[in-house]
């Protein structure tokens, strides 16, 4: 069927935030949905929240909606923009519940729109555990035996029914959130309530326990035609009981005979029509008994989804792309395979190598968990090679933990390891291959594990090859030979005791060297002209020629992580379009699934592979760039320029002996001192002697952190010596470097970002960010506005003033960030980082100039003269909008985790909210964020004696707004005495009901807790915790304190409005084009 | 286990490996197979005969050899071609490593080849004749035993394949309301077909390739199905004069494969040789009845020019892959039949709709006739 007429404007519901089990894969998969539906030309507006996306650049859709995902601002986007047809299905499980709530309120029929991609009957029958049941048992698909529950009544029956251990499940919910497994009554209990709390419907599903079963995933495409294809199937080196997103998976399915495989499709295909989902993409998990083979239907996404995006990449076959034109009325047979361009987008992708994505883990920031059916991940890394082990070792190698590959654990007493191998955890696989080592058998590690023994043989060829490495001589054969196995020249130096320099010498002497094949959707049946590569050591590569021009290699960011993520791979594919642009091909590297920039549509030639030196180098010496840009990517690529450069390696823009000069506190301080730049009181210790010396010296509280660091990693606010001693022994044993910073730490300072560009002579000041959080809060993980809200001309011309001093000293050419604390008046430097920040996206949607494609024009030798207009160049101009950043917390998924922030950065995403002042705009990214701001209730306060007074009139605002207040003694009384009407609740265990009953009640609607020092903090502690796992906003600083009141002021006046990112630039007083090709 | 092997072209291509099934010197047509699932279905179906099979992907044996998997009684193919043979099988049904399969069926197999690189030149260049070699590692000599192979064109191999003696098929048997009887000419018969017939509820019984025509209709058949098989179509000569005189009795005939190219030979037309074939289990092809796509398992050097054929011959599945033919239908007569492998193994199931169309054509005679 040809594409439908009918429709004309068509929105897309983007997936707000990046949190835990959402990641980048919707910009990924919306970024080519949007593309695909304006190919077709559809008009496509979009609404998503969250700025650091590529589907929300400006040129990107036709209209773009950067506003709340809620009902109320869908229906105002909808009534101004009268789309026919809303498409869900690209958006994750966001979009889709947010385009049902839509459809269930009445808004969608209101308004005339059609839901496209997917029936609300399918999605649903998908969603909805009770019809998904009766649906499978009509069809007569196996199912685990389950129950659903709508309280919390019967459970003691339902549990002898389906026997411990138990599957809880929280419908509608996100990377199974609320979900857990139940061991005995007690845990069942805890875990069906806190899964009520999660579930918008209130229904939560109990479920037989298929624990240790082997588990699949098929990712389907089925047409209005009932054409179907399996597009890519995957096996879990985990079994059931670990959330697939925290598992290793493997591409395509390993360990089934082709009946059991075709049955297995036999199933997948009656489900899908079952379930009605007849335009676009499918997700259908399986479980299968290892020995008996019977097979379950765990649960379909009709959506595409993070398995989508991997089954994309490692196929070839653009699912979302596909899922975008199925939507609007095309069949399977009407579209054409991108990749060979000569067959049909109807077809079933053979491959001809293996697939890995292993998990990234946030381990560092929250510790170590079980994994069970709540992903706890942050990102992950896929390889390609052409054995499993190669591509293991590939990803190991990729996930940038510390691992040069597949190595072992810490050592263990065998007790020990034993149960390190039975419970699954990020590190499992470590402690398996440190059994093997060890000389546990396959056997025993499959029985206490339930690993399937095709895994385990794997690791255990691997374990032996290395064994034998130490003895071997490093001939061509041997080399060739680990190199097939995916060793790394790191993990081989390891084995040998030599540096890794001396093993790639050694290699490339004997020409040892990778061939880069394509992958290309058809094991080489077709000829394909799609550059997209992986490495591994094989008779011959297929590399297509490159096309004549500069060529420029552009190092991506890898495996998404805390501190590092979309943001900068919005900037690699921010610096690829800028090349393009300019006819100047971009080769992009990285190996990070769920990305726009691992689209092989969104460079010239794309290589898939581990961002590691090793891997890198090989591609550079394929490729001979003119360039490579590392300054987008975050602190992967940097970590690597020093090397790079030293290899000979042409570095594009600011060089790494610059950035040095920015992280090294030495040389630092001494160009501040030159530039007459103030900064805090600081100095730099390697032992705790030392840091006891300038603590006293500077003057407590300090804050410290271990210098070439991310994501302020371990950065700790310190107010005594006892603590300080603690932390370098902590700090000193877990850093890379041997030196940690101290500064003096600016109590209730206001903490300013800014992001510019230096071409060499001219420094453009692109944005100033006032963080709403005081200093001492990391900055991603702080509100932060733009223009700035409460600085004065004097400290912006100073910052102004500073920044340019500072860029042109550090002979930065592109991005700079730098951080400012102003106290005072005074403007101090805490920080600057010669790269892109996290910030760059924010600042280019708030201002609506691509920076990051300008700082790219710029490394590549364009004066800032020619690409600005004057005034803009100068500063002279701002928005006369505002723009709020706020962070999004995943502290909800890790039990036990104190939500409060700290100069550690948590947050996982952010989202934007755009108005016309700041308490306008600050209130929408509250409501972004998912911080319902109340506006009528109770307000419960308590805060550390230096706040007291700053609380009095943030009190007296929220009673004047119509809020009763609640405190406990020491905080009611305080309040009271400045006549404010407040009644008193026991603190926590000092009698009933405590404040955390009265959350339980329902009875508070807000709570502004500010954290004392360290002896109240169990108090603290569970009032956020019990806020955050009962959605209750939850305020612990100051100035947030201070914005929300304001912010409910707006909320109780007149609704907000939307407006489009184009209709607010057509406001600018400067142009935004630039002349950028779309 | 460092025992080397060798691989040589007749192009003169040598590649260095190792041996993972029988010690030996084999040769024939070398061919590659795209599909990721059902190397022992691959390795038992008898159309391989003469042929060396590469798989394109490149992890092969993981689930070993399973139990009721196979698609004949002893493995036909020359030689097996992988990337890397599993030793340590894992699947509830396995019984037995595929290494141990083909060392047990004397089949030359050769692991730790650039897989890709081979395809890529069996693709460029058409199916190339070669040799795998246990014994000698001298190329030059290797080369030479490659080119002096001969030609698949030409070849009756169906006759080497089928069987010796008719038997009864009753594996997989489903009793259904109404009861038929299908003779199946084994020209390479996969097991597949005869348990698709089996469980529609057919009594199946298999002749060898050159029963005559007499023969046949005195087994009284509702209809009867021309199998698969290896090879060139063209020396099957008397095959195509059985088929002749089963058009002209009017029996409801179904081709599969070979059956199909022998089909369109009987009827008048020609058939050509592909460069390097279908063998996979990613094709799709279109029935052009009802518009829909099927996601098929193919299996064939060679294919019918539907050119050639008399105007009453329809097509009626094409491959979108490529446009070619994929299976043809008679206007007036009652046969019909697909390049394809309806029965599939390896490969999905999409296609097992033919074998009921079957069904209906000789339900549909069976009625003509009582009345």
């Amino acid at each position: 069927m040809p594409k439908r007429s009918d429709l004309k404007k068509i929105l897309v519901v983007g997936s707000g935030s990046i949190v835990i089990g959402q990641g980048c894969e919707f910009d990924y998969s919306g970024t080519q949905g949007i593309k695909a539906l304006r190919e077709e030309g559809y008009e496509v507006c979009l609404i998503n929240s969250n700025p650091a996306t590529i589907m929300t650049d400006p040129e990107l859709a036709d209209r773009t909606y950067i506003e709340p995902l809620t009902t109320e601002y869908l229906e105002k986007v909808i009534a101004i923009e009268k789309p026919q047809a809303i498409l869900p299905t690209l958006g994750g499980q966001t979009a889709l519940n947010l385009t049902v709530a839509a459809a269930e309120k009445g808004i969608l029929k209101r308004h005339g729109v059609e839901i496209i991609g997917a029936r609300l009957e399918t999605i649903r029958k998908a969603e909805d555990r009770q019809l998904f049941k009766q649906a499978m048992q009509k069809i007569g698909i196996d199912l685990p035996r389950s129950v659903v529950v709508t309280d919390e009544s019967d459970l003691k029956s339902i549990a002898r029914d389906l026997g411990f251990p138990i599957i809880v499940r929280a419908s509608f919910t996100l990377g199974g959130t609320g979900g857990g497994i139940a061991y005995h009554f007690e845990e069942l209990r805890t875990r069906v309530h806190a899964a009520f709390e999660m579930s918008p419907v209130k229904k939560v599903m109990l479920e037989e326990s298929v624990l240790g079963w082997k588990e699949y995933e098929l990712e389907v495409m089925r047409d209005c035609k009932d054409n179907f294809v399996v597009v890519c199937t995957i096996e879990n080196f985990d079994p059931m009981g670990v959330h697939t997103g925290d598992s290793i998976t493997v591409a395509p399915a390993q360990t089934l005979s082709d009946r059991q495989y075709q049955e297995m499709r036999e199933d997948a295909k009656r489900i899908i029509s079952e379930v009605g989902v007849e335009t676009g993409g499918c997700n259908i998990q399986f479980a299968v008994h290892p020995q008996t083979g019977r097979r379950i239907c765990v649960e379909i996404n009709p959506r595409v989804s993070r398995s989508s995006a991997l089954a994309s990449k490692a196929t070839g076959f653009p699912i979302a792309r596909l899922a975008a034109k199925l939507a609007v009325g095309y069949s399977l047979d009407e579209l054409t395979n991108d990749i060979t361009r000569a067959t049909l987008a109807c077809f079933e992708p053979a491959i001809d190598y293996v697939v890995v994505k292993a998990p990234r883990f946030a381990t560092e920031k929250f510790g170590e968990f079980t994994l069970d059916t709540a992903m706890k991940s942050v990102g992950e890394a896929m390889a390609i090679g052409r054995t499993f082990k190669e591509a293991l070792q590939k990803s190991l190698r990729g996930l940038e933990s510390g691992k040069k590959g597949l190595s072992g654990a810490e050592p263990l007493d065998p007790e020990t390891r034993l149960q390190r191998v039975a419970t699954p955890t990020s590190s499992r696989l470590y402690h398996i291959k440190s059994a093997l080592d060890e000389g546990l058998s396959v056997e025993r590690i499959h029985e206490v594990s339930r690993v399937d023994p095709w895994f385990l043989h794997q690791l255990k060829d691997i374990s032996d090859f290395e064994k034998t490495l130490q003895s071997l001589p490093l001939d061509s054969e041997n080399l060739r030979a680990a190199k097939r196995m995916g060793f790394s020249d790191a993990q081989i130096a390891l084995a040998k005791g030599v540096k890794e320099q001396k093993i790639r010498e050694r290699r490339w002497a004997l020409k040892v060297r990778p061939s880069f094949k394509l992958v290309d959707t058809c094991a080489g049946e077709f000829p394909s002209t799609t550059p997209y590569f992986y490495s591994t050591y094989e008779e011959t590569g297929d590399l297509i020629p490159s096309k004549g021009g500069k060529k420029v290699v552009i190092l991506g960011s890898g495996p998404n992580r805390i501190g590092q993520g979309i943001e900068f791979d919005y900037c690699c594919v921010q610096a690829s379009k800028a090349l393009r642009a300019h006819g100047w091909q971009s080769v992009m590297v990285n190996c990070n699934p769920e990305t726009v920039s691992t689209d092989y549509d969104s460079s010239d030639r794309l290589y898939f592979e581990p961002l590691t030196l090793e891997d890198t180098l090989e591609i550079i010496a394929i490729e001979k760039p003119m360039g490579v840009i590392v300054q987008f990517g975050g602190q992967t690529p940097l970590n690597l320029a020093v090397q790079l450069e030293k290899a000979g390696v042409p570095i594009l823009g600011t060089l790494p002996a610059a950035i040095d000069m920015a992280e090294d506190r030495r040389l630092f301080g001494a160009a501040l001192k030159k530039l007459k730049i103030l900064s805090p009181e600081s100095g730099i210790a390697a032992s705790a002697e030392q840091a006891l010396k300038i603590a006293r010296r500077i003057g407590y509280p300090v804050i410290v952190r271990p210098s070439y660091v991310l994501g302020g990693r371990m950065m700790e606010i310190v107010y005594d010596d006892d603590s300080l001693v603690d932390y370098v022994g902590r700090a000193l044993k877990a850093a890379t470097h041997p030196s940690l910073l101290i500064d003096r730490f600016l109590a209730d300072a206001t903490e300013v970002d800014v992001d510019a560009i230096c071409d060499g002579k001219d420094v453009w000041v692109a944005g100033i960010m006032e963080h709403i959080e005081e200093a001492g809060i990391h900055s991603g993980d702080s509100a932060c506005t733009l223009p700035p809200h409460s600085l004065s001309p004097a400290v912006l011309l100073t910052i102004r003033e500073n920044t340019r001093k500072l860029a042109l000293h550090l002979k930065v050419r592109g991005l700079m960030n730098v951080q400012y604390a102003v106290k005072d008046g005074a403007v101090y430097i805490l920080e600057a980082n010669p790269r892109a920040s996290r910030t760059v996206p924010f600042v280019s949607k708030a201002t609506g100039l691509p920076i990051a494609r300008i700082a790219t024009w710029v490394m590549m030798g364009k004066p800032l003269k020619k690409l600005l207009a004057p005034a803009v160049l100068k500063g002279d101009v701002e928005p006369p909008y505002t723009a709020t950043k706020e962070a999004v917390m995943p502290f909800i998924k890790f039990p036990g985790v104190d939500p409060k922030l700290g100069p550690e950065m948590k947050s996982t995403g952010e989202v934007m909210g755009l108005d016309t002042d700041f308490p306008r705009s600050f209130a929408k990214s509250q409501e972004a964020a998912g911080m319902l701001l109340p506006t009528s209730g109770s307000v419960f306060v308590s805060v550390r004696d230096e706040d007291k007074p700053q609380i009095v009139p943030m009190a007296r605002s929220l009673r004047q707004l119509g809020f009763t207040l609640v405190a406990t003694r020491s905080t009611a009384d305080f309040l009271t005495r400045h006549g404010l009407e407040t009644s008193r609740v026991a603190k926590v265990g000092e009698g009933k009901p405590d404040v955390v009953d009265l959350m339980k009640q329902r009875t508070l609607s807000l709570v502004i807790n500010t954290p004392s020092g360290k002896r109240s903090r169990a108090d603290g502690f569970s009032i956020r915790r019990t806020a955050l796992e009962l959605n209750i906003p939850c305020i612990t600083n100051l100035h947030s304190a201070g914005a929300a009141v304001h912010a409910i002021a707006v909320l109780q006046g007149a609704s907000m409005g939307v407006k489009s990112l184009q209709a607010h630039y057509e406001t600018l007083p400067y142009k935004v084009e630039l002349g950028l090709k779309a | 286990m460092n025992d080397k092997a060798w691989l040589a072209l007749e192009d003169g291509t040598v590649y260095t490996g190792r041996a993972c099934g029988a010690a030996g010197e084999s040769g024939g047509e070398f061919v590659f197979n795209t599909a990721m699932t059902g190397y022992q279905e691959i390795l038992t179906d008898p159309s391989y005969a003469g042929q060396c099979v590469v798989m394109t992907y490149p992890l092969i044996g993981n689930y070993g050899i399973t139990a009721g998997d196979n698609e004949s009684n002893r493995p036909r193919l020359s030689g097996f071609v992988v990337r890397e043979l599993c030793k340590h099988p894992s699947n509830y049904e396995s019984v037995q490593p595929v290494g141990d399969f083909l060392k047990k069926h004397g089949i030359v197999g050769i692991e730790d080849i650039d897989t890709r690189a081979l395809t890529l030149k069996l693709r460029d260049k058409g199916a190339l004749r070669g040799i795998i070699s246990t014994l000698d590692g001298d190329k030059n000599r290797l080369v030479e035993k490659a080119k002096a192979l001969p030609s698949m064109s030409g070849l009756n191999l169906a006759k080497v394949v089928t069987c010796a003696e008719p038997y009864a098929w009753e594996e997989g048997f489903k009793a259904a309301e109404k009861p038929l009887h299908v003779v199946v000419m084994d020209f390479g018969v996969k097991h597949g077909i005869l348990r698709c017939l089996a469980a529609m509820g057919c009594k199946v019984t298999v002749v060898p390739a050159g029963t005559g025509a007499a023969r046949i209709i005195a087994l009284k058949p509702d209809g009867v199905l021309l199998s698969n098989g290896p090879g060139d179509p063209e020396p099957v000569t008397d095959a195509i004069e059985t088929i002749k005189h089963l058009l002209a009795e009017r029996i409801p005939l179904f081709g599969i494969c070979l059956g199909h190219q022998l089909l369109g030979l009987a009827l008048g037309g020609r058939t050509y040789k592909l460069k390097f074939g279908h063998h996979g289990s990613n094709h799709p092809v279109k029935d052009l009845e009802t518009g829909k796509i099927e996601i098929t398992s193919q299996n064939h050097g060679f294919c019918v020019d539907l050119k050639s054929l008399p105007s009453a011959v329809k097509t009626t599945h094409v491959n979108l892959n490529d446009g070619t033919s994929e299976g043809m239908s008679h206007a007036e007569l009652p046969a019909f039949s697909v390049q394809y492998h309806p029965e599939a193994s390896a490969g999905p199931h999409d296609s097992r709709y033919l074998f009921e169309r079957f069904r209906n054509l000789m339900l549909a005679r069976q009625e003509a006739r009582s009345r």
